[in-house]
C-alpha cells in the first residue's frame, strides 16, 4: 500500500486526496438524493401500499391522475401560488431594498427585521397567522377591520380568499432573503454608471429605469427562479393553516405537494404519489432549464 | 478438596443456567399509542398492574403525537420494527389489515363465542373474513354538552329533546354585536370534529334514511333523508345564523371558553371541560326526532402487529387479554372517560346514572358504528358538502351528489381488490 502510494506523482496524489474528500458529498448525493429520485420513477409505475406486494401497472397512475379533476384544480392552485406570489414578493422586496439602500440610519436593524421571518420556523409562523385570520372575537385582522368599521372577512374560510391568505405569510417569510439579494445586486452596480448619468442630467426615475433595473437582470432572474421553485413547492403553510390540514375549503388551497403527501401518507397510495412527484419534478426541471437558457442568453 | 471443587463447579453451572433461563423468560413487548395525557396515564397504570401479575414480561410503552401516528406505525412495522401490541382507530382496520400491519387474533386466546357474548355488538365490525383483528378496551358515543349558565340566562331550563327544540334553543342562546358579528354561538358547528358522524349515523337515520347500503359497499345518502340531514346541519350557519363552522378555531374551544351554548362531542372531552375554570356545563343524550333516537359509536382497538411472533406473540396475547378485561375497562372509564366495551361493565347502575357518563352510556344502546373503508376521505364528504352549501350556496341534494361520487370511488377502489 505504502509502496503504491510512494510510486505516485504529486499530481496523482493530489487528485486522489481531492477525490477522497469529494467522495463524501458524492456518496451522500447518490444514496440520499439520486437513488430515491430514480426509485420514484420506478414506483410511479406500481400499485403499492408501502407494505403489500408491488404490482406493476404501467402508466395507469398517470392516466388516473390526468383524469382526476381535483388534480387540475390542485395544479392550478400551485401555479397560482407561483404566478401571484413571485411577482408580488419581488416587487415588494425590490421597493424595500431600493429605499433601504438609500438610508444609513438604522439600515442594519431594519434589514435584520425583514430577515428574521426568513429564519423563523414556517409552521410556527403559520400557526400565528392562522390565529390572526380567525373570525371575531379572537382574530386579530378581523378585530382591526371592525375597529375601522369594515365588515369582517372570512379569510381562511372562504373559497376565494383562503389561497391568498395562506400565500401572505409565505411572501412575508421569503421577503428577507430577496431584499438581501437585491441590496447586494444594487451595490454591485459600479458607482461610475450613476455618476455619469447624474452628470448627463438624468433624473432619479430615468436612472432607475435605464441603469438600475437592466443591471439587476441577473439578480432578478435568479430570484425569480428560486422563488418560483419555492412557491411551487409550498406545503408547510397550507398544511398548518387549512382546516384539518386538507388544503380546504373545497381543495381551494391545496398545492401539489400536499396532494402528494395525502396520497402517500394518508391513503398509502405510493404509486400515485410517486407519479405526482415525477410530474412536479418535470415542472421544476422545465423552470430550471428556462432559467439556464435565460442566463446564457444574457452572457 | 476435590469434592468441594466439584460441588462448587456444579453450583456455578446451575446458577448460571438459572440466571440464563431467567433472562430467556424475561420477554419485553412494545405497546404503541398516540399521546393523549389521560390515555398515557391509563396505559401506564395498566402496564404496572399487568407486570405485577405477570413476572417475566415487561411492556415498553411508546407514544407520540397523533399527527404522525399512522405513518410511524406503518413505516416501523413494515421495517420489522415497532410495536407488538398497537392501538388503532376502528375505522383504520381495513387499511391496517390490507397493509399487513396486524395479524388476526388467534381463536384459542380470543374465542369468537366469548367475544360475541361479552362485547357490545358494534365490535362485530372487527370481524373480517371470519377473523377478529382487534378488540377495544373502551367505546365512545356522542352526547350534547350544554352550558348551564348560558341556558339559565336565556331562560331555558333543560336541554333540547328534539331537533326542532335544538334549533329553537340555539336561536335563544346566540349573542351578536351591533354589526351582527357573533359574540357567542348557540350551537358550535364543527365539521372537523364529530359533526360528520352526527350527520352520517344520527341525522340521516332520524330523517328515515341510511348512510350506506346493507353490505356497506354503496353510498346511500343521495336521498331525501340525506339532503334533509345536510340541510339541518348547514341551516345553523346558513339560515338560522346561530353558529359558524370553526368559530374560535374549534367547536370544543368555543364551548370551553363559554362562547357556545351547545356542542356535540364524545365522553373523552369531559376531562377537558371539567378542568376549565368557570365552565358550568351539563351533558344530555342527543336530541331525537319523531320519537326516535340514534347515536354514533366508535372505538379504538388494540391489535397484535404482524411483527409479534413466538414468545413475544404469547406475551402480546396475554397483555391484550388484560387490556380487554373488566378491570381494565373500569380503570379506563375512571381515567380516560371512555365507556367500557362490555355491557356487563358499562351498564351497571353506577355508570348508567352517572351525571357525566350516563348520557353516553345510555346512548350506546341505540348507537351504530360506521364500517369505514377509509375514514379520512369519508369524513371529507361532509366537510366538502357543508362548504358547498354554506360557502357556495349549493343545493344540499346537489352537493351530496358530488361528494357521493368521490366517496363511491373510494369504496369501489377498495372492494375492487
Amino acid at each position: 500500500m505504502t509502496d503504491f502510494w510512494n510510486r505516485l506523482t504529486i499530481g496523482q496524489k493530489l487528485a486522489i486526496t481531492a477525490w477522497l474528500f469529494l467522495a463524501i458529498p458524492l456518496v451522500f448525493y447518490i444514496t440520499i438524493r439520486f437513488y430515491p429520485t430514480f426509485e420514484a420513477f420506478y414506483v410511479s409505475t406500481l400499485k403499492w401500499n408501502l407494505l403489500g406486494a408491488k404490482k406493476a401497472i404501467g402508466f395507469k397512475n398517470y392516466i388516473k391522475i390526468f383524469a382526476d379533476e381535483d388534480f387540475w384544480l390542485v395544479l392550478w392552485n400551485t401555479i397560482k401560488y407561483a404566478l401571484v406570489g413571485v411577482p408580488v414578493s419581488m416587487l415588494i422586496a425590490f421597493v424595500i431594498a431600493y429605499w433601504l439602500n438609500e438610508i444609513h440610519f438604522g439600515h442594519d436593524m431594519i434589514r435584520a427585521m425583514y430577515f428574521i421571518p426568513f429564519l423563523t420556523t414556517a409552521v410556527a409562523m403559520a400557526w400565528v397567522w392562522r390565529w390572526f385570520y380567525q373570525p371575531l372575537p379572537i382574530g386579530y385582522f378581523n378585530i382591526m377591520l371592525s375597529w375601522m368599521g369594515m365588515p369582517q372577512q372570512p379569510f381562511l374560510k372562504s373559497v376565494t380568499q383562503a389561497l391568498y391568505a395562506i400565500m401572505a405569510p409565505a411572501v412575508w417569510a421569503g421577503l428577507g432573503f430577496q431584499i438581501v439579494i437585491f441590496i447586494a445586486g444594487i451595490r454591485a452596480i459600479p458607482r461610475s454608471y450613476f455618476e455619469a448619468a447624474e452628470i448627463d442630467g438624468a433624473g432619479r426615475w430615468q436612472i432607475l429605469r435605464e441603469i438600475t433595473l437592466p443591471a439587476l437582470k441577473p439578480t432578478m432572474i435568479f430570484l425569480t427562479v428560486v422563488s418560483t421553485i419555492g412557491f411551487l413547492r409550498i406545503f408547510d403553510q397550507v398544511y398548518t393553516m387549512s382546516a384539518d390540514s386538507a388544503g380546504g375549503p373545497l381543495n381551494s388551497t391545496k398545492p401539489l405537494v400536499l396532494m402528494i403527501y395525502e396520497f402517500a401518507f394518508d391513503e398509502f397510495k405510493l404509486g400515485r404519489a410517486s407519479a405526482l412527484t415525477v410530474i412536479l419534478f418535470m415542472i421544476l426541471l422545465v423552470v430550471s432549464l428556462v432559467q439556464l437558457w435565460l442566463m446564457r442568453k444574457h452572457k | 478438596m476435590k469434592k468441594w471443587l466439584k460441588s462448587a463447579f456444579a453450583l456455578a453451572i446451575g446458577g448460571t443456567s438459572l440466571l440464563w433461563s431467567g433472562m430467556v423468560q424475561a420477554v419485553e413487548i412494545e405497546y404503541w399509542q398516540y399521546t393523549y395525557a389521560s390515555r398515557v396515564e391509563a396505559i401506564d397504570k395498566l402496564i404496572q398492574n399487568f407486570e405485577a401479575a405477570n413476572p417475566g414480561v415487561t411492556v415498553k410503552h411508546t407514544h407520540f403525537p397523533y399527527a404522525d401516528y399512522r405513518k410511524k406505525v406503518a413505516i416501523a412495522v413494515s421495517a420489522g420494527d415497532g410495536p407488538d401490541v398497537v392501538q388503532l382507530y376502528y375505522g383504520w382496520l381495513n387499511d391496517y389489515r390490507e397493509g399487513g400491519l396486524i395479524q388476526p387474533l388467534s381463536s384459542s386466546a380470543f374465542p369468537h363465542a366469548t367475544i360475541e357474548r361479552d362485547f357490545f355488538p358494534m365490535v362485530g365490525t372487527m370481524k373480517v373474513e371470519g377473523e377478529y383483528w382487534g378488540l377495544p378496551t373502551a367505546v365512545r358515543s356522542l352526547a350534547l354538552f350544554w352550558n348551564k349558565d348560558m341556558f339559565a340566562e336565556a331562560g331555558l331550563s333543560g336541554p333540547p329533546e328534539t331537533l326542532d327544540e335544538m334549533v329553537d334553543y340555539a336561536k335563544k342562546l346566540t349573542k351578536k354585536d351591533a354589526d351582527g358579528n357573533y359574540l357567542s354561538v348557540g350551537f358550535a358547528v364543527d365539521t372537523d370534529g364529530q359533526d360528520h358522524h352526527w350527520w352520517r349515523e344520527v341525522l340521516i337515520r332520524l330523517y328515515g334514511g341510511q348512510p350506506y347500503s346493507e353490505d356497506g359497499k354503496k353510498v346511500n345518502y343521495t336521498t331525501d333523508a340525506g339532503a334533509k340531514a345536510l340541510k339541518y346541519v348547514t341551516d345553523f350557519e346558513a339560515v338560522h345564523k346561530v353558529g359558524a363552522n370553526g368559530f374560535m378555531n374549534r367547536g370544543q374551544d368555543a364551548f370551553a371558553a363559554g362562547k357556545a351554548g351547545m356542542v356535540l362531542d364524545g365522553s373523552f372531552r369531559i376531562s377537558k371541560f371539567v378542568k376549565q375554570d368557570g365552565l358550568n356545563f351539563a351533558i344530555s343524550e342527543l336530541p331525537g326526532h319523531n320519537g326516535n333516537r340514534y347515536n354514533f359509536s366508535s372505538y379504538w382497538v388494540n391489535g397484535i402487529s404482524s411483527k409479534a411472533e413466538g414468545e413475544k406473540k404469547a406475551a402480546a396475547e396475554k397483555f391484550l387479554q388484560y387490556l380487554t378485561s373488566d378491570e381494565a375497562m373500569q380503570l379506563w372509564l375512571d381515567t380516560v372517560g371512555e365507556l367500557p366495551a362490555k355491557p356487563a361493565v358499562a351498564l351497571v347502575d353506577a355508570n348508567k346514572t352517572h351525571p357525566l357518563y350516563g348520557p353516553f352510556i345510555r346512548g350506546l344502546s341505540y348507537a351504530n358504528a360506521t364500517a369505514f373503508v377509509s375514514e379520512k376521505p369519508q369524513r371529507q364528504s361532509l366537510i366538502d358538502a357543508y362548504d358547498m352549501v354554506v360557502l357556495q350556496g349549493a343545493d344540499p341534494a346537489a352537493a351530496l351528489k358530488k361528494v357521493a361520487k368521490a366517496e363511491q370511488e373510494v369504496f369501489d377502489e377498495f372492494f375492487d381488490n
